[in-house]
């Protein structure tokens, strides 16, 4: 069996599929909105250069993705581990040898992964633009904006990705999420623009 | 030389993998293994089912590693049916 095909098989058979999709939205979606926050912070501040603003983004998309890895990894391992033992109860035998065993180690592990490279990848998708424009590329609109434009769009999109897997309209989905989108740019105007 | 040619057990196992799952990767065990599989009883978080196997020589160490590999728990061989080949009629 492939790596993917393995893993596909630990995911089925704990039934965790879905918490892997709901991770990935949940924190992607975190990842988008934080950076969204702060590049909006920048835009309503006096200006500052570039790379602090590069830096202080990187450090918000470091400690995301290092929080969703240790957070899910610590609450899924306890999950499962919690399911092999009342699996194990109820087979009356110790399932060490067992496929289920080998998920408890590996699926903690794989959502763990997930959960932090979701928001990690949202993240330096973002702040892309701005090290463009450190690199030395020229944009017809302020980095900063590009990055909000960015971000979204992706935001729209994990809207989309949402929509298709609970079945509903894609598009009103996406509308949805990026409604959220515009209120959050809406509340950082009201407050942070004051 | 005796040949296994089919094997009836009775396994507890997990809902998952599922039935058909499970007697796919039991049929994956040999090249001509024709795997049938009855649930007998279903509670909560386990199942037990009746598992037939024929082939022209079924391998019980590989197939009863397989059940473990799968979370599965071998009760008993109900039924056994085995030939006996002398090496020149094989040839």
């Amino acid at each position: 069996m492939n790596p993917f095909s393995q893993i596909r098989f630990l995911l089925r058979i704990t039934r965790t599929h879905g918490i892997v999709r709901r991770y990935f939205v949940v924190n992607g979606f975190d990842g988008a909105l934080t950076m969204l926050g702060l590049i909006m912070g920048f835009l309503l501040s006096t200006p500052a250069s570039l790379t602090v603003i590069i830096n202080a983004c990187l450090g918000a998309a470091i400690a995301l993705g290092v929080s969703g890895v240790s957070s899910a990894y610590v609450s899924e391992l306890a999950e499962r581990r919690r399911a092999l033992s009342e699996l194990e109860d109820a087979m009356v035998t110790d399932l060490k040898d067992g496929a289920h065993a080998v998920a408890a180690r590996w699926v903690p592990m794989f959502i763990a992964l997930v959960n932090g490279s979701a928001p990690l990848i949202i993240c330096l998708l973002i702040i892309t633009p701005l090290w463009l424009s450190n690199a030395g590329l020229v944009f017809f609109i302020s980095p900063l904006y590009v990055a909000v434009i960015i971000a979204v769009i992706l935001i729209f999109l994990l809207g989309v990705f949402l929509g298709r897997i609970s079945d509903i309209s894609w598009l009103r989905s996406g509308i949805q999420t990026l409604i959220i989108a515009f209120v959050t740019i809406l509340l950082i105007y009201l407050f942070a623009g004051a | 030389m005796v040949y296994v040619k089919r094997l009836v057990l009775d396994i507890l196992k997990p809902h998952q993998p599922n039935a058909l799952e499970f007697s796919s990767n039991l049929a994956e065990v040999g090249d001509d293994y024709h795997v049938s599989l009855t649930v007998i009883e279903m509670d909560e978080n386990t199942e037990t089912v009746q598992v037939e196997i024929e082939g022209s020589n079924i391998n019980f160490e590989e197939i009863q590693s397989a059940i473990t590999n799968m979370s599965g728990s071998l009760h008993s061989i109900d039924v056994v049916e085995v030939e006996s080949k002398s090496d020149t009629e094989e040839s």
